[in-house]
């Protein structure tokens, strides 16, 4: 319980510390102004979404060859926060995007993209609702969420080729679009808190869910007698 | 028994019990052709309108068409546990899924050609000229639904509430199907039409991808 506070407390500071270099460390966009700001909090939340799922993917693949319950508990809990942090990102977007760009939304590839990836994983934890029996749903959810992984650069790549509107995103479109070196420095600590955070929930939501899965366990064998 | 052997077996059974009751096929003629109706409603089918949007509705109606259509394809094992004696039956595993999404893409196939003249018919589009390559769109498109949706029947027709389940699962998971083959589809509905190559190749690859997958994971979803 102390060893929880104290990682807890450390998360939390790391964030704040976060905060305070994208407000006040990190040198204000030129033609952008203070909105470039929430970047930092983008970008980051987009990597450790994106983490989240890989984390999730490989936890699905080792529940389908090992069947430990484990890698499901895993799994779900890699989801939900992935999940968490897609939706920042999705939300975050928007309000970036129009004051810059004058929309909300453009069907561009890395925003379809990433709400078509949004979308996969909604389903995959609604699957897990639907199937009754513990062993089953570990087992079909781990399955979908390996078809819902290797669909995403699919995903990405037919959206990139055919849908895309405008041919550059504003920060970070290629090699012609560098960041300071101050820029770089603020994302990478923000990404790191934001790692830290993403550890931090994923821990609870697998004890919550361990205590759950034995819960039911437990009551399965007490149905069997 | 080989894989090839049992796959025929089996894909004959598939279609020996669609057509004595035709019920899939006709439902799902009858479904497209509504929704092409309707969607007629939704903009001004001119000549240059039907050209634009033609194409996306077209496959959003053979998406729709189909998340509904594969549903029954794992159900109709269940009343009499016949899954259980299908896979008593094959060595591989694979083979069952292999002769039913063979079966599938037919069925698809078969109600896309059938609804093609319709659609040309009533939205103004000439289609003649590139029916070939229409066909080869068709099969490719119908074939990646068919992969990933008769693998995704296997797992819906176990849970709750697997009617809306199905869609659900399928839809999200075909996104890259819907934009490559309507983007192909675009180019040959073109008023000097061409075959987009690319687009082809994308499809090829996603076939590939998931049927890859499938044979691979595919014995985990037939698991008692």
């Amino acid at each position: 319980m102390k060893k929880q506070v104290l990682a807890a407390a450390i998360v939390f500071l790391l964030v704040g510390a976060a905060a305070y270099g994208a407000f006040f460390v990190a040198p204000t966009e030129r033609t952008m102004g203070p909105i470039q700001r929430i970047f930092y909090l983008h970008v980051s939340s987009a990597w450790t979404g994106l983490c989240a799922f890989f984390i999730c993917f490989v936890a699905n693949v080792l529940y389908v060859f090992r069947r430990q319950p484990q890698w499901d508990w895993l799994s779900i809990s890699a989801a939900e926060v992935g999940l968490v942090f897609t939706t920042v990102v999705l939300v975050s977007g928007p309000i970036w995007a129009h004051p810059v760009w004058g929309i909300w939304w453009t069907w561009d590839a890395r925003l379809t993209s990433t709400f078509i990836l949004w979308l996969l994983y909604a389903c995959f934890l609604l699957l897990r609702t639907l199937v009754e029996e513990p062993e089953r749903r570990a087992l079909f959810s781990a399955l979908f969420g390996i078809f819902a992984f290797l669909d995403v650069p699919l995903v990405f790549g037919s959206i990139r080729w055919w849908r895309t509107q405008h041919p550059q995103p504003v920060v970070m479109g290629g090699s012609g679009s560098g960041l300071d070196p101050t820029m770089w420095k603020v994302l990478f600590f923000s990404w790191f808190a934001m790692l830290a955070l993403m550890a931090l929930l994923m821990r609870a939501r697998y004890v919550m869910e361990a205590a759950r899965g034995q819960l039911e366990m437990v009551r399965h064998e007490a149905e069997a007698i | 028994m080989s894989l090839l052997s049992s796959t025929t077996a089996l894909l004959g059974k598939e279609l020996r019990t669609e057509f004595r009751s035709r019920e899939l096929l006709t439902t799902t003629v009858v479904f497209i052709l509504m929704v092409i109706v309707l969607f007629s409603f939704t903009f001004d089918p001119t000549y240059n309108e039907s050209r634009r949007f033609g194409p996306g509705l077209l496959w959003l109606a053979f998406l729709f068409a189909a998340s509904l259509m594969l549903q029954p394809c794992f159900l109709r094992e269940q009343t009499n546990d016949t899954l259980s004696a299908l896979r008593l039956s094959v060595n591989d595993p694979f083979a069952i899924f292999l002769a039913k999404l063979v079966a599938n893409t037919l069925f698809l196939l078969f109600t896309e050609l059938l609804m093609l003249p319709v659609f040309a018919v009533l939205y103004n589009v000439p289609v003649l000229r590139v029916l070939g390559q229409l066909i080869l769109v068709f099969f490719l498109g119908s074939l990646g639904v068919s992969i990933a949706g008769t693998a995704l029947s296997a797992i819906s027709a176990q849970a709750r509430m697997r009617e809306l389940l199905l869609p659900l699962l399928l839809l999200p998971l075909l996104t890259p199907v819907l934009v490559a083959s309507t983007q192909v589809t675009v180019g040959l509905l073109d008023a000097s039409p061409f075959l987009e190559w690319k687009g082809v190749g994308f499809l090829a690859i996603f076939d590939v991808v998931f049927l890859t997958a499938l044979w691979l994971f595919g014995e985990y979803l037939l698991e008692e």
